[in-house]
This record gives structure tokens, sequence and C-alpha cells, in this order.
């Protein structure tokens, strides 16, 4: 859109600008201070922090905590280190995002091209449940599991994430699609094209950025999640932010402040990897979930 | 030979198939959303305990809810939370998306760290500020080793205070993103009346109280709903940076409803907490979804 490039026409005086840009840079600070903290504070040695500045750089380097963190700290009642609910958070992830964007694909496309009566009922029916506070589905989620057989499992906890995730999946490709030119579709149909090859040979080859903006966001929030991992998962399937929480309350033994640090940043680093590599897209997705596109 | 019946099948596929590939999708919705919903709300009229039961039992659960103390704490904290979390969001997104709009060099650099934070997990912001704000390690401990003896911040640790340190490490996370909504709606807005408005005389203050503010309307209300719905939802939070303490001082009602039903195996007063978590989600987000997929026609 043209005009969300552009410029305001307000102007102002220097010695506001300077103020502004004073203002900025200590919001910058605000911002980065937690990471700042963690990060600094995980290359050191346990006495540096208890006895010493939170905000000063190591004296000693090392990195003990991290290593500790990720193979042998004491997370629940076993010294696994977070290692093994890294992998967990992926084996979850990975399948959950991949079905929740296809699907979304393809409802997207139906809703936008092959429409029917009463299909944005069905549309807002979809989107509210992105929204409901999930409290109001724990009880009966942990039974259906249960009977399943998914109880505790990490397919339970994809089966959870895809039906709470593909409100907004949907929501993503709708909007996308419902400026794509309906005339293409029809002019396939008529040289014989069928449902899914208009979709393969049409629609998907065209969805490059909306594809991305639905990973990420679905990557993003999957890997965050904590309350169905907290209520849904065992050992074998807990994911990184529950290890992490339990690494971090754990009461029995010396508090190694250094070691959650290094645990913290481990479970934030792949999201802030992605966030790095393709921010706008994240918040192309952020936007998307709140204002008309 | 069959030809003609094989076409006819492969024609009324084609117009069911549509409604065939939306269907698994919405019979999830049917039944993990919906179905789910009216599952829990009965469940808080019966008289559940560790398990589900299905003796009726009316409103009890309800009046047992608000004779609790435990539940008024929750709600009361979750007022004052909802209430400055909002504002503040509100009043930093506002403010720092029009510093941004006075053609601001290296926004390009700002911007990403000020939006970071949304990208972290609610464990991961709570660990980080749970033990900045700590006495023992924290900011406090910092003070005093830069020489400041007096120094003294324990809010994280006082009863009267915690609430607002969820408050602090809540706006952490999401002002960024409210800047981002605001700034979207500031680069809508048509110069040429801002410009006409300049000739005739209008300061700066004016122009953005008068005219560009009241614009933003469409910022705000997005706004106020994404962050009611967040705040009603917050629960990793309190989990992770205070679990709901010192005491009670920090409990809300996500996380009373967790431990009513899980923890104290009063399932049927969980299930009616619950119940009013949607109730207040729903009254926000129904209105608001009902008129955004309405205008898109």
């Amino acid at each position: 859109m043209a005009a969300s490039q552009q410029e305001s026409a307000i102007r102002t005086s220097n010695t506001a600008r300077v103020l502004i840009y004073l203002l900025l840079l200590l919001f910058a600070f605000f911002y980065l201070l937690p990471l700042f903290v963690m990060g600094v504070n995980s290359v050191k040695p346990l006495s540096e922090i208890t006895g010493g500045n939170m905000m000063a750089l190591p004296e000693v380097w090392t990195l003990e905590p991290w290593r500790k963190a990720w193979s042998e700290a004491q997370v629940g009642v076993q010294a696994t280190g977070l290692k093994p609910y890294f992998w967990n958070s992926i084996k979850m992830v990975v399948p959950a995002v991949f079905i929740s964007t296809i699907l979304g694909a393809l409802n997207g496309y139906v809703l936008t091209k092959w429409r029917f009566r009463g299909d944005t009922i069905l549309f807002g029916l979809m989107l509210f449940a992105c929204f409901i506070p999930f409290q109001i589905v724990l009880i009966p989620m942990a039974r259906v599991l249960g009977i399943f057989g998914l109880a505790g499992t990490t397919w339970g906890l994809v089966l959870v994430h895809v039906v709470y995730g593909i409100g907004f999946t949907t929501l993503y490709f709708r909007n996308y699609y419902a400026a794509f030119p309906t005339e293409l579709v029809r002019a396939a149909q008529i040289d014989g094209a069928g449902f899914f090859q208009i979709f393969w040979r049409i629609m998907l080859p065209s969805s490059g950025p909306i594809i991305v903006v639905s990973v990420i966001w679905q990557f993003t929030n999957i890997w965050n999640d904590f309350l169905f991992g907290a209520s849904f998962a065992d050992f074998s399937s807990q994911p990184m932010t529950v290890a992490l929480n339990n690494l971090v309350q754990s009461s029995t033994g010396v508090k190694e402040y250094n070691v959650h640090f290094a645990g913290a940043i481990l479970a934030a680093l792949p999201t802030l990897l992605v966030y790095i590599v393709a921010g706008r897209f994240f918040v192309r997705g952020l936007m998307a979930g709140s204002v008309k596109g | 030979m069959a030809a003609p019946v094989d076409a006819d099948f492969r024609t009324r596929l084609q117009v069911w198939l549509p409604k065939l590939v939306l269907s698994p999708s919405l019979a999830m919705a049917l039944v993990f959303v919906y179905g789910f919903i009216l599952f829990t709300v009965y469940l808080s009229f019966t008289d559940s305990r560790i398990l589900p039961s299905f003796g009726w039992v009316g409103f009890e659960n309800y009046f047992k809810l608000f004779r609790l103390r435990h539940w008024e704490i929750a709600v009361t904290n979750m007022g004052v939370f909802a209430v400055l979390y909002m504002l503040i969001c509100t009043a930093i997104g506002l403010a720092l998306a029009i510093f941004f709009d006075q053609k601001i060099r290296g926004e390009g650099v700002l911007r990403p760290i000020y939006l970071y934070p949304m990208a972290l997990s609610f464990i991961v912001t709570g660990t980080a500020w749970k033990w900045m704000l700590d006495p023992g390690i924290g900011l406090e401990n910092t003070m005093h080793a830069l020489g400041w003896e007096s120094f003294a911040f324990d809010w994280i640790k006082n009863r009267n205070y915690a609430i607002y340190t969820v408050v602090l490490a809540a706006v952490w996370q999401t002002s960024g993103f409210v800047m981002a909504m605001f700034l979207a709606g500031l680069r809508g807005i048509d110069n040429e009346i801002l410009k006409a408005a300049q000739i005739d005389g209008a300061s700066n203050w004016n122009l953005y109280r008068r005219i560009i503010i009241p614009q933003l309307r469409p910022a705000f209300l997005s706004a106020f709903v994404i962050l009611a719905h967040l705040a009603i939802k917050t629960y990793d939070l309190v989990i992770a940076l205070t679990g709901g303490g010192p005491g009670r001082a920090t409990e809300l009602p996500a996380t009373f409803m967790y431990s009513y039903t899980f923890t104290r195996n009063q399932m049927g007063i969980g299930a009616a907490s619950a119940t009013i978590m949607l109730m207040t989600i729903a009254a926000i987000m129904i209105p608001y979804l009902y008129s955004e997929l309405r205008e898109r026609k």
C-alpha cells in the first residue's frame, strides 16, 4: 500500500528532535536490558552474580553455565539438562506447523475462491477459537487425549496445537487469497482444471510470502506455548518452556542463576533467530491478527 | 461407455470438494472448541471434584466461587493488572509511534529492538525479570554494589507491590507491538489535511490532538481488544515471574482456575471460573470480530 509508506508532513524543531532521540534511546535500553542481563550473567561464575553487580561484565568468562543448562542441570527430577526437552519441542513444533499451515491454506482457498452461503459465519466460528481463554478446554481436552491414548505424548500436543492454530493460519490465507484475482481461477476452471489442480498450480506458487508469515507465526506461538505443555505433557514430551520453568522454580540445592539465564536464552534462541532472520514476516503476522490487512 | 456416469460423478465431486476440504477443520472447531466449551460450562453446574461427575447442582459452584476470598483476590488483581497494563502499553505505544513519525533516522534499527520481546516466550520474560527484580541478586543488589547502600527495591517480594512487577514485565513484552499498530495507523493518515492545517497555522500539538489522534480510532480499538484479551489470558508470565505469590498477591483468574481444577480437586469451581473468563473475553471479542468480518465485504 503506497499510503502506508508515506512520510508524515509534521515538522519538528531541533530541540524537540534531540529530546525525541534521547527518549527513543532510553526505550531501546529498556527493551534490550533483560537480554543484556541474561547474556552477561550466563557467562559468569555463580559467585560473581551473588556477590556482585548484575550489570557488570564478567571478570572470569566461562561457558560452563551453558554446558550445564544444556546437558547437566536438574530439570524436575532428572539431571538431564534442557537437551531432551529442546528435541521434544522440535518434534512437536515441526509437524504442528506443517499441518496447520497446509490446512490454513486449503481453508483460505475455499473461503475466498469457492464461496458458499454462510461461509463468513463458519470462518468467524473458526477465528473466535483463537481468542478463547484455553482454560475453558483444558478439562475435556485432558479426557479426550486420554481416551485416544494420546495423553502425555508429542502427538497429543501436535493435535492440540493444530486445533487451536488453524484459526490464525486460515485468517492469513483468507486475507491473502482475497486479493488474488478470482478471474484466473475461473479461467483455469473453464480450461478444465480441477479444485486441487488450481490450488497446486495457481494458488500455491504465488503464496510464498503468506506461507512464510504463517510458518513463522505458528512456529513462534507453538514453541512459546506453556499452558498446553504443562497440562498435557509428561517427561517424554515436555517442551522447552515447561522444562525451563521447572529448572528455574526447582527448590532443591543452590540456585544457579547463571545456569537459569543460559537456559532462558536457549529456550528463546530458536524464536529469536527466526525473528532476526525474518522479523518483518513475523510483524506482518502479528498485525494481520489484529488489524485489517 | 461409462463415461457419462463418470463425468457426472466428477462434476458433482467438484461441487462438493470445497466443502469436503473445509469440513475437517470445521469439525475440529465444532468438537474441540464449541463442544468442549459446552462440556466445561456443563461441568460448572455439577458436583465434579477430582474427576468430572454429572450430579447437577445448579448455580452452587458460582455462589461458592463468588464467596471465595481467593477468587476475589484474583479478580481484584486482574482489575489492577488489566487497567494499568492496557493504559501503560497504549501510552508508550502511542508515544513511540508519534516519535517515529517525525522522520527519525535509525528507525530501521530501533523498531526491531522495540518489537523483539513479542517473539519470546512469557516464561523467558518471566525468568529474566524474576531475577532482575530479585532484591538478593538483581537491581537492589546492583545498586548496593555501585555504592548506593540505602537503595531498596523489593516489590517482587512485597505483597502490596508484587502485582506491579507483573505489569512491568507484561508492558515490556507487548508495548512494542502496540507501537507497531499505532505506527501503521499513523502512516495511513492523509498528509494533505495536515498540510492544509499547517498553512492555517495549527501547532503540532493541535495537529495531533485535533486531527491525527481522532483518526487513529481503529488502531485504538484494535489495541484495546488485543490487550484486553491478552490481559485476561495472562498465565505463563505470572507462573514464571512470581508463581502467584508472594502469598496470593499476584494470583489471577487463569492461575486460580488451574490450581482449583488440577491441584485442589475442585473441578466444578474451576470450570465455573473458566466459564467466567470465557464470557469476559467473548463480550469483548465477539462484537469486534463481528464488525471486522462485516466491514470486509
